[in-house]
């Protein structure tokens, strides 16, 4: 990164939102920046702020113009996007990698293969392995969450095994149940609703990922770390029943 | 129950002004697609102009009232009547029990807003009333309005909604004073849409920047809530690159690897991988969400200063408006 882009980091998305950059690709270290700016702005938001939304390495923050004007009126001959720059500005000051923050731990309880699991074969003949090997790599890692998109409750995750990485599948499945946990490429992930799908579908997990009844509505937030944990699937009745 | 549903047309949904506050979690946040129709329908019964409204697609919609109810259409003209009369647009309209409100067919516009003073007695979902479909919550039960649907409206208690029914009543006719559409610019015709350069514009070949501004894209029928896909010249980068995916918003104009643009409308995902060209200004976005499938359009490029002042605009217009409406309220 040139000298330049790092003494700006902002770009604007419109005249409403504007982009804050904190580095380049996908680093656990700088993700930690982006969900420390978000704490940071969250807790003291300025006048005018509507929400932030992380994602790898940048942080997406959405304004109203004409309140982030007429509550800052010591302002009120500057664009709005330079009002909201000089406030994140200070914010930024404040971010270094090394503010630790509560990191939650959630275990995801996934029965892998068979019916819930239909391309777990494909993923170990892919890569020349047992489905059994597939299952271990899978469940022996720990994943940081970057983001949430896609769909409600949807992750973005990073730390796969890249020896169990797998192409999406040709074309596309219409219909891919809720709680499937599926491979695309070096990602893997949970659909947290019924959608249509092109990702290798190696399991399932009995848990809601979206709960839009409950505060905060999703089971995965940015910044969580994720393990899964195989079960049977007398485990996976259960745990289904537990939650009815 | 106030209002039932005879028919739910193509397309007709509650939304307010969106579901801000849980894009993090991948919640997207929908809303009116033409925010500046839904807010003066909002302003014309004496609702808040964040209030819940009925978003009426193209044709089809059909309700019964089943008590008297202040209302107010407006955005799009899908030849609104009342028991088969025109239904004025643009002013309070009292509708009378018994009556039928029906949307003819889309010839001005796409979307029609319908506003009842006191609001939709429907209840939050995550601090809005916007329907999001895909996810099933919001609205009625999550879905587009269909036959048999019932809702009811909250009373109305502001005194200017009261005002305007006490107004209809005396005077037992329809307003003649209605908002001036053409302050909003929302029909002009043959101007274009006001783009700044989005994150990768300068990633995007010569040729395809140049041809960006100066082609006609056209509206495809592959349009909805969700996006515009459009068809034209196609767009290419300058070579390829890996983009990670990062936040979007309302007007984005995204290039997938085909080189026809997409521009992310009201029920736009989060998140967006793919090269971002150009971002439709604000100010513009309402005039976007009225054109019907088909049409041509042209991008020209202004600066985010432009955009900012073209939004101030609008705001001053709309300030302008309220205050108009308070005024005949108390005359």
């Amino acid at each position: 990164m040139t000298l330049q882009q790092m003494s700006t980091p902002f770009r604007p998305l419109g005249d409403s939102a504007l982009v804050v950059h904190l580095g380049e690709g996908i680093d656990p270290a700088i993700h930690k920046k982006v969900k420390h700016l978000s704490l940071l702005l969250e807790n003291s938001p300025f006048p005018g702020f509507i929400e932030a939304v992380p994602s790898y390495n940048s942080l997406t923050v959405y304004y109203h113009p004409l309140t982030v004007c007429s509550l800052n009126p010591a302002y009120a001959k500057k664009s709005p996007y330079q009002i909201v720059c000089g406030f994140l500005s200070k914010l930024i000051d404040s971010v270094g990698t090394h503010q630790t923050f509560k990191q939650r731990q959630i275990d995801i309880p996934v029965l892998y293969g068979g019916e819930y699991g239909p391309d777990i074969e494909y993923v170990a003949s892919f890569n020349r392995l047992s489905v059994d090997e597939v299952i271990r790599l899978h469940s022996s890692a720990e994943y940081l969450v970057y983001m949430l998109g896609f769909a409600p409750g949807f992750s973005f995750m990073g730390g796969m095994d890249e020896q169990i990485a797998t192409p999406r599948k040709e074309s596309p499945r219409l219909a891919i149940p809720t709680g499937s946990v599926g491979i695309a490429g070096k990602q893997t992930g949970i659909y947290p609703l019924e959608t249509p799908g092109g990702w290798q579908i190696i399991g399932r997990t009995p848990l809601d990922l979206f709960l839009p009844d409950c505060s905060p509505p999703t089971l995965l937030q940015s910044g969580d770390k994720v393990r899964f944990v195989p079960i049977s699937s007398k485990e996976f009745s259960s745990l289904k029943e537990k939650k009815q | 129950m106030s209002v039932q549903v005879l028919h739910g047309g193509l397309l007709t949904t509650v939304q307010d002004l969106g579901r801000f506050g849980f894009q993090k979690y991948g919640v997207i946040v929908s809303g009116a697609m033409d925010c500046v129709s839904m807010r003066v329908a909002n302003l014309l019964v004496g609702n808040e102009e964040e209030e819940g409204v009925l978003e009426v697609t193209m044709f089809g919609t059909k309700l019964h009232f089943e008590q008297d109810q202040l209302v107010a259409i407006t955005g799009g003209d899908l030849q609104p009547t009342i028991d088969g009369q025109p239904a004025p647009m643009w002013r309070p309209v009292l509708i009378r029990r018994g009556s039928i409100l029906q949307f003819k067919s889309a010839i001005r516009g796409c979307r029609s807003y319908l506003a009842f003073a006191g609001g939709i007695d429907i209840p939050l979902v995550m601090g809005s009333k916007s329907t999001y479909l895909r996810a099933g919550i919001g609205g009625l039960s999550g879905r587009a309005l269909q036959k048999g649907d019932c809702f009811a409206c909250s009373g109305t208690t502001n005194p200017i909604g009261q005002s305007f029914i006490q107004q209809l009543e005396q005077a037992d006719q329809s307003f003649t004073w209605y908002v001036d559409v053409r302050q909003l610019g929302l029909f002009r015709k043959n101007e274009a849409i006001r783009v700044m350069h989005g994150s990768e514009f300068h990633r995007f070949n010569p040729e395809s920047r140049h041809a960006f501004f100066s082609s006609l894209y056209k509206i495809t029928t592959q349009s909805d809530r969700m996006g515009y896909r459009l068809e034209g010249p196609p767009l290419h980068l300058s070579e390829t690159f890996d983009l990670l995916s990062e936040g979007v918003t309302y007007g984005t104009i995204q290039v997938p690897s085909n080189g026809q643009p997409i521009i992310l409308m009201a029920d736009r995902q989060t998140t967006g991988g793919y090269p971002k060209i150009g971002q439709i200004i604000s100010a513009d976005l309402p005039r976007l969400a009225q054109m019907q499938p088909n049409t041509e359009i042209r991008f020209t490029e202004v600066s985010l200063e432009q955009a900012e002042e073209a939004l101030f605009e609008i705001e001053r217009v709309m300030a302008d408006i309220a205050l108009g409406i308070r005024l005949k309220a108390q005359s």
